[in-house]
């Protein structure tokens, strides 16, 4: 006869766990996420920068304001007209830089999206099938790895000339290695657990497995490299621009526009340090969100 | 004969965001030169917590001596300097942990690991360290020649050898050991058991034997303490606590454990699980799975009873509030209590 | 030891084969005739069909790259169509000035990167902590072309302390080397204090503590020799960042190296320097890294001892 007292909330050390719906982990990731204020910061400022980017036209038209050169405001400094001064053409540099918040996302995610489909592809096959396609590949990835990635970059812009594509192009190729080796290492981790047996004693194919079970494991670390790939593409995009092999004038890209100014340094700094600026704060909040979604999505921490 | 470690009142909460975990809760233990005392309980009773007080080595933050004294040799180790306890620590009192594959420092060899704590507590050094500790391998059955290995190139029993080693090494007056068998396999088991209690008789060590098997009590302890959420609830001498386990918690024990020589059909487990240890339950703290409980046992703690000799326990029935009732058992040596 | 050395020399032979085939590959591409360039626009067509037999350039693919191979490996990496130079010699004079200016900035790195990593692991939360993890935050945001801009508007054209430009004295390396170094710094601090954060958090810390260990050999000597062990592969990555970097900074502070001649090379179709610069650092890339690699082994003994 127990008398049942209204204190104690037993601690259950060995609590059998709970069937967990895909939909309710990534709500948790997401309720994790969402208390790391710093990877909310970040969010918010990418929110700010995408609506820059898709809105860029309403906010300052193109060839009127972006492209047009008006050589009598030539190197102005900040003022009420034009916010953050104009640049050595007469430009408003902030009607620019939110346009070069278009064409910098742009090769981002597009960059990023080409090194994953391929890089994913390639890791995914070599580590399920292993042995000597395995071996092929990731001796072909190690090649890759030994170009320092900007000179990849670089050699096939070089060759095949500047234009937003093929710099799109030559990131995307040169990030291939990183996700096939991130993605390798996610199936080679599963491959080998039980619930893939079963699912090929059921008699699902190949691909069915590849695509059902062993990629969607593959996800987490493929997207905190992804967001942080980013942010890498962000900033080879502006370099490359920088030493004249990216985006070609009128056009504005930030690293663009940082090369454009550099020889009025003395007199107009202003035309280097803020697109300078836009550029660390993009790649500061795509950090931050980074850090945060790798701490979300840290498997220590799944209960 | 004044004893060797006197406890007196000891508590130890860890503030955490979570709420106040209050790990260890006002424990009385004491031990004599030489003696073994057992320390048994389920995982997250306090036992590690108790060990780390002693050698106050509890993390800071978030732990927390809220109170007690803890007498060794005299002297309240919670008042001396850090630097006078940092002499004492391998030195004095000794502690060795529960798992062997991780408590030695991979980039070093065994060799240099033992010396170390031969360095720092002895006037000696360089090759005559080196030596000693060859001594030491030796000692616990491991070749001197392998002095200069590293630990990944031994098996887990041959490392946690190394770790008694380094333990033993300086002849401490105390040995500290924290479920030291607890994740090896079982002959290994037995071996190092052996190896424990035939230097602890060497060198007149005394022993505080944390474990949550009273197996290994029965083999090598003098005196036994069942802590229970934070409490010593029982504590006597092995041959009174297996002849009479007074605490329904300790019965609860002794029936969870199968029997060779009865048949049972059914293992009796203790229903329910250890309270949190941030929302304790209130009066005494084992009531919300006590089988005998009553009405007043949710409200009043008990305090420490008498039930013969040294032979304490922390339970209502013993102070009269409550009826003692007659609790059939069901494993060896178990009298009925009345 | 020297097995695992010699081996992983061997494996390297391999790898250069392949960085030279893929960067022969992507150079191949190149449109316009080299030839062409060479003789100029007023050449007659005559003269450049005759050119081109002579270089070669009407052979297969395959036949070209064979030969950029033979070539290569004898040191012969043809000449600059626009200098008309050797290009190896070219490179030659330049690249200790680019090794000069990577290592000092490696070092750089070093030196700031992990003793402020290891001291905001073992004062993790106080205020020099958040304000070092701000900071290698803020050194991995920013592109390293516009901390040299900044610095030069800083020091040389305000304060005109510093050279902006050239090479020569000790003066001149120190804003080229802060400017590459700085994002390494970052990625060193980081990822030390992670490390670092890790293995105090082992057992075998809280054992040498139990045996009376003074706080600070726990840190120096416990601690850190196995929370280096990770920092010492980052590292080695880093040194190839770094001489991608160094195309960027050599070109803002007109360094005499090897980035600055890739970066003329490009703009003037010069396709045999754009080859031997990009296979040169590769290469050098390599090495660093199989050095790195004996490193690690020789250093962690788990390791140590699948090699002996």
């Amino acid at each position: 006869m127990s008398s049942v007292s209204n204190a104690a909330k037993p601690v259950d050390l060995d609590k059998p766990k709970a069937k967990n719906k895909k939909r309710s982990q990534w709500a948790e990731v997401w309720r994790r996420l969402k208390k790391n204020k710093m990877a909310m910061v970040g969010l918010a400022i990418i929110g700010a920068i995408v609506f820059c980017a898709i809105f860029a036209d309403v906010i300052a038209d193109y060839d009127s304001v972006v492209i047009k050169q008006n050589l009598k405001a030539r190197m102005e400094g900040p003022s009420a007209e034009h916010i953050l001064g104009t640049d050595e053409f007469g430009r408003d540099i902030f009607a620019r830089m939110v346009h070069g918040a278009r064409v910098s996302l742009q090769v981002g995610l597009i960059a990023v999206g080409l090194a994953i489909g391929i890089g994913g592809s390639l890791g995914a096959i070599a580590g399920y099938y292993g042995g000597r396609l395995d071996n092929i590949i990731m001796r072909c990835m190690d090649v890759f790895l030994a170009i320092p990635s900007i000179l990849l970059a670089i050699a096939i812009v070089s060759a095949l000339g500047p234009s937003l594509f093929n710099l799109m192009l030559a990131i995307g190729i040169s990030s291939v290695p990183s996700y096939a080796r991130i993605v390798r290492a996610s199936v080679l981790s599963i491959r080998d657990q039980e619930f893939i047996e079963a699912a090929r004693a059921i008699g699902a194919n190949d691909f069915r497995i590849i695509t059902k079970h062993i990629i969607p494991n593959a996800l987490a670390p493929v997207i905190v490299q992804a967001t942080l790939g980013v942010a890498g593409a962000i900033l080879s995009t502006a370099g490359l621009s920088f030493i004249g092999m990216g985006i070609q004038p009128p056009a504005p890209e930030w690293g663009a526009m940082l090369s454009g100014g550099r020889q009025y340094l003395r007199y107009a700094a202003h035309i280097t340090a803020f697109p300078g600026v836009a550029i660390m704060i993009t790649i500061l909040a795509l950090n931050l969100l980074g850090d945060g979604l790798r701490d979300a999505l840290d498997p220590r921490l799944k209960s | 004969m004044s004893k060797l470690l006197k406890i007196n009142d000891l508590s130890i909460h860890y503030l955490t965001e979570d709420g106040d975990v209050k790990a260890v809760n006002n424990i009385n233990l004491e031990l004599d030169a030489g003696e073994t005392l057992g320390l048994v309980g389920e995982t997250g009773a306090g036992k590690t917590t108790t060990a780390l007080g002693i050698m106050r080595l509890v993390p800071n933050p978030p732990g927390e001596v809220t109170s007690g004294t803890i007498e060794f040799e005299g002297r309240d180790l919670m008042k001396i300097p850090e630097e006078e306890m940092r002499m004492i620590r391998g030195n004095k009192i000794s502690m060795i942990f529960q798992d062997p594959m991780t408590s030695l420092n991979p980039v070093m060899t065994v060799g240099e690991q033992i010396a170390e704590v031969i360095e720092i507590h002895q006037d000696i050094a360089g090759k005559e360290a080196m030596d000693k500790a060859g001594d030491m391998l030796e000692l616990v059955g491991i070749p001197a020649t392998r002095v200069n290995d590293y630990p990944h190139q031994f098996s887990g029993g041959m490392k946690q050898r190394v770790v008694i080693a380094i333990s033993l090494a300086c002849n401490p007056q105390l040995l500290i050991a924290d479920e030291p068998t607890t994740a090896l396999d079982v002959t290994i088991q037995a071996q190092v058991l052996d190896l424990m209690r035939n230097l602890k008789k060497e060198f007149n060590t005394a022993m505080m034997m944390i474990t949550h098997d009273l197996g290994v009590v029965a083999e090598v302890c003098d005196k036994v303490a069942i802590m229970y959420a934070g409490e010593v609830i029982e504590y006597a001498p092995i041959q009174q606590l297996f002849e009479n386990p007074s605490h329904p918690y300790t019965h609860g024990l002794f029936g969870s454990i199968p029997n060779l020589d009865e048949e049972v059909t059914r293992l009796t487990p203790i229903t329910g699980l250890m309270p949190d240890p941030t929302d304790l339950p209130s009066g005494c703290t084992f009531h919300p799975r006590c089988p005998y409980a009553k009405p007043i046992c949710a409200q009043q703690a008990p305090k420490n009873s008498v039930v013969e000799g040294e032979h304490r326990v922390k339970c209502l029935m013993f102070e009269g509030l409550v009826d003692k009732v007659s609790i059939k058992g069901t494993d060896q040596g178990k009298k009925e209590v009345v | 030891m020297l097995k695992y050395i010699g081996r992983r020399l061997l494996m390297l032979i391999p790898v250069l084969l392949g960085v030279t085939f893929i960067v022969f590959s992507i150079m191949y591409m190149t449109p316009g005739d080299p030839a062409q360039l060479i003789l100029g626009e007023s050449a007659p067509p005559e003269a450049v069909a005759e050119l081109r037999a002579d270089m070669g350039l009407d052979d297969p693919f395959i036949v070209q790259y064979g030969r950029f191979v033979k070539n290569a490996v004898q040191g012969d990496f043809g000449k600059s169509y626009t200098t008309k130079r050797d290009v190896f010699s070219e490179i030659f004079a330049r690249f200790p000035n680019t090794l000069k200016l990577a290592g000092v900035g490696v070092a750089l790195a070093i030196a700031i990167g992990i003793p402020v990593g290891i001291i905001s692991a073992t004062r993790q939360y106080s205020v020099l902590d958040n304000v070092s993890m701000i900071g290698a935050l803020l050194g991995v945001s920013m592109p390293n072309f516009w901390l040299g801009l900044m610095l030069i508007l800083f020091f040389s054209v305000n304060l005109g302390v510093l050279p902006s430009s050239g090479s020569g004295t000790f003066l001149h390396i120190i804003l080229p080397a802060i400017t590459l170094g700085t994002g390494s710094a970052a990625i060193i601090t980081r990822m030390t204090r992670s490390s670092m954060l890790e293995v105090i958090r082992q057992d075998f810390i809280r054992t040498a503590r139990a045996k009376g260990v003074a706080e600070k050999k726990v840190i120096n000597k416990h601690a850190l020799k196995n929370a280096l062990i990770p920092v010492i592969t980052v590292i080695g990555l880093q040194f190839g960042y770094l001489l991608g970097g160094a195309v960027l900074t050599e070109t803002v502070f007109s360094w005499p190296g090897v980035g600055r001649l890739l970066v003329e090379a490009i703009r003037a179709k010069d396709t045999p320097t754009v080859l031997a610069s990009v296979v040169f650092m590769a290469t050098t890339f390599s090495f660093v890294n199989l050095l790195v690699d004996v490193l690690y082994a020789y250093v962690d003994p788990r390791i140590k001892s699948q090699y002996q």
